[in-house]
């Protein structure tokens, strides 16, 4: 494990965790003008806990792959403007012990 | 599944298990509908199994189930940058029968828990996920599901959908939760040796530890981290309220490496190898988050009924004991034939009359105080370390001396008088 002072990465976190993704994304924008144009603290690509909101240029990339189903984001957002559903039945985050 | 059932439960958690377990003792035709792969894939807890409750529901199954160490020792670290004050109570006579509580993994004691509530007959269906309540002039009459000819039909159906219950929400049970009413948890498994758990947690072979983290742990933020004793493995882990991550930009995945880095924590993790890594939200708005748990021929239980108790970490507990209850509301229904909110209700009442709804009452004031007033987890917790420190500090001052620093650090008459009123107030919503 990490053992000095270094903070690890998200990536190295999310290679613990086993996913069977769906081909279809469960998670999705509903108006991308407003991520553009009425939040400037982009604030899902901060507390999202496996980093999958990713802000590019002009639009929100989401890598639903890697998304734990925790349910901050369509909470968290300011603008409630995540449309969040679980993934298709046995898809998605797939823990082995916690 | 074009079958009929007594009973359709949604979501193969604590709840949603112990629900299935009851009915098909009961002799009711039980369907239990789970969108993981498996049941306890999708399901993260810190990992403190309570004994009393899960006996409700199958007495002794500490012989058999799957559990990691029975808990003889619960510390508590009021934590510092650099420091702790630390407390808390060892008992041997929690490491024998009846003992206290377990530590768990979800993911292999959900399994074999959702395994006995087949053997009751209830019928286990996995990798399906429920869409929406099928609802007839205004009666819950059963579940689509993301299967092909997914609708299946009950006289009852009882949400067991975790904390994102869209399901009760659709129905208008509750409103969307606000960022100040759940918590975001991140935790992570390091695998490690037994001895060395045991020599570091000073612990008898098989015996375990936990200690909750406060303060410093979570950067001031209300919320708290933990660290439990698996078999092999330590669950190490911080949750904070969502709305603490967001007003301070905080990513909760480095929170968690602050807490496995801090110098307190450290030492305990050394040479351990990560696991998993897992993060899921906890419902803490309490008694005022709850919303409406009964309708016509539906039921809520578990953490879509918002049943945490955040001060004292239960809620597997909770979840059990509501999917109990409302399993004796569903029999009883069969038995009179009516499935109406009215004959339901009797699970509300016998839960509100419990020691779950009692609990949810007796601390219904205190996440949203303790969120009003940041001090006490930003100022007093480094205050009490600081005295801790000067008081043990040997240095050729007066034990009188050392006080009256103390006394004065605390800052001035004014600043004491509202230390001394925070006090108060904290009494008050815990009392």
């Amino acid at each position: 494990m990490n053992e000095g002072k270094k903070p690890q990465s998200i990536e190295e976190k999310q290679y613990l965790v086993r996913f069977n993704a769906d081909t279809k994304s469960h998670l999705h924008v509903k108006n991308p003008e407003i991520c553009l144009t009425d939040c400037p603290d982009k604030i899902c690509t901060l507390f999202c806990p496996a980093e999958i909101y990713k802000w590019e240029d002009i639009r929100m990339h989401i890598g639903y792959e890697g998304c734990h189903e925790c349910g901050s984001c369509r909470i968290g957002c300011p603008h409630e403007n995540i449309d969040w559903v679980y993934p298709k039945g046995g898809h998605g985050i797939l823990f082995r012990l916690g | 599944m074009s079958e009929r059932f007594d009973c359709i439960i949604v979501g193969a958690g604590p709840a949603g298990i112990s629900c299935a377990y009851e009915l098909g003792k009961g002799g009711a035709k039980v369907l239990l509908l789970e969108r993981g792969e498996y049941p306890g894939s999708k399901n993260v807890m810190g990992g403190v199994l309570y004994r009393q409750m899960m006996e409700d529901v199958i007495p002794d199954f500490y012989k058999e189930a799957p559990l990691e160490r029975p808990i003889v020792e619960q510390r508590f670290m009021m934590m510092d940058k650099e420091s702790a004050v630390t407390f808390g109570y060892k008992g041997m006579e929690w490491g024998k029968e009846p003992f206290n509580n377990f530590t768990v993994l979800r993911a292999k004691f959900d399994q074999w828990f959702a395994s006995k509530a087949v053997e009751q007959g209830a019928v286990l269906v996995n990798e399906t996920v429920v869409t929406e309540c099928i609802v007839e002039n205004g009666k819950v009459v059963g579940v689509r599901t993301d299967r092909p000819d997914g609708d299946v039909y009950a006289d009852v159906v009882v949400l067991a959908d975790g904390v994102n219950s869209l399901l009760a929400k659709s129905l208008g049970f509750h409103k969307e939760y606000r960022p100040d009413e759940v918590a975001l948890a991140t935790m992570e498994i390091i695998k490690l040796d037994k001895k060395i758990i045991e020599d570091r947690f000073n612990l008898e072979p098989d015996q375990g530890c936990t200690i909750e983290l406060f303060g410093d742990a979570t950067k001031g933020i209300l919320g708290t981290g933990f660290l439990y004793t698996n078999k092999g493995s330590l669950s190490i882990g911080v949750g904070t309220l969502l709305s603490g991550l967001i007003k301070h930009k905080i990513r909760p995945h480095e929170l968690l490496d602050y807490v496995k880095n801090h110098p307190m924590i450290r030492p305990y993790l050394q040479g351990g190898e990560q696991q998993e890594y897992l993060a899921h939200l906890i419902p803490e708005g309490g008694y005022k988050s709850m919303g409406k748990v009964v309708g016509n021929g539906v039921i809520v239980v578990g953490d879509a009924a918002q049943l945490v108790n955040a001060i004292h970490r239960e809620g597997s507990n909770l979840a059990m004991t509501s999917g109990r209850f409302a399993a004796e509301a569903v029999l009883n229904a069969m038995e009179m034939e009516d499935f109406t909110e009215s004959t339901l209700d009797q699970y509300r009442i016998k839960l509100m009359d419990s020691f779950v709804g009692q609990d949810m009452k007796k601390y219904k004031d205190s996440t949203h105080h303790f969120d009003k007033f940041p001090q006490y987890f930003g100022d007093y917790i480094p205050m009490m370390n600081q005295a801790a420190s000067q008081m043990f500090t040997v240095d050729g001052k007066s034990k009188w001396e050392k006080q009256k620093k103390i006394w004065k650090d605390i800052g001035t008459p004014r600043e004491k008088i509202k230390i001394a009123r925070d006090m108060y107030r904290a009494w008050k919503v815990m009392k």
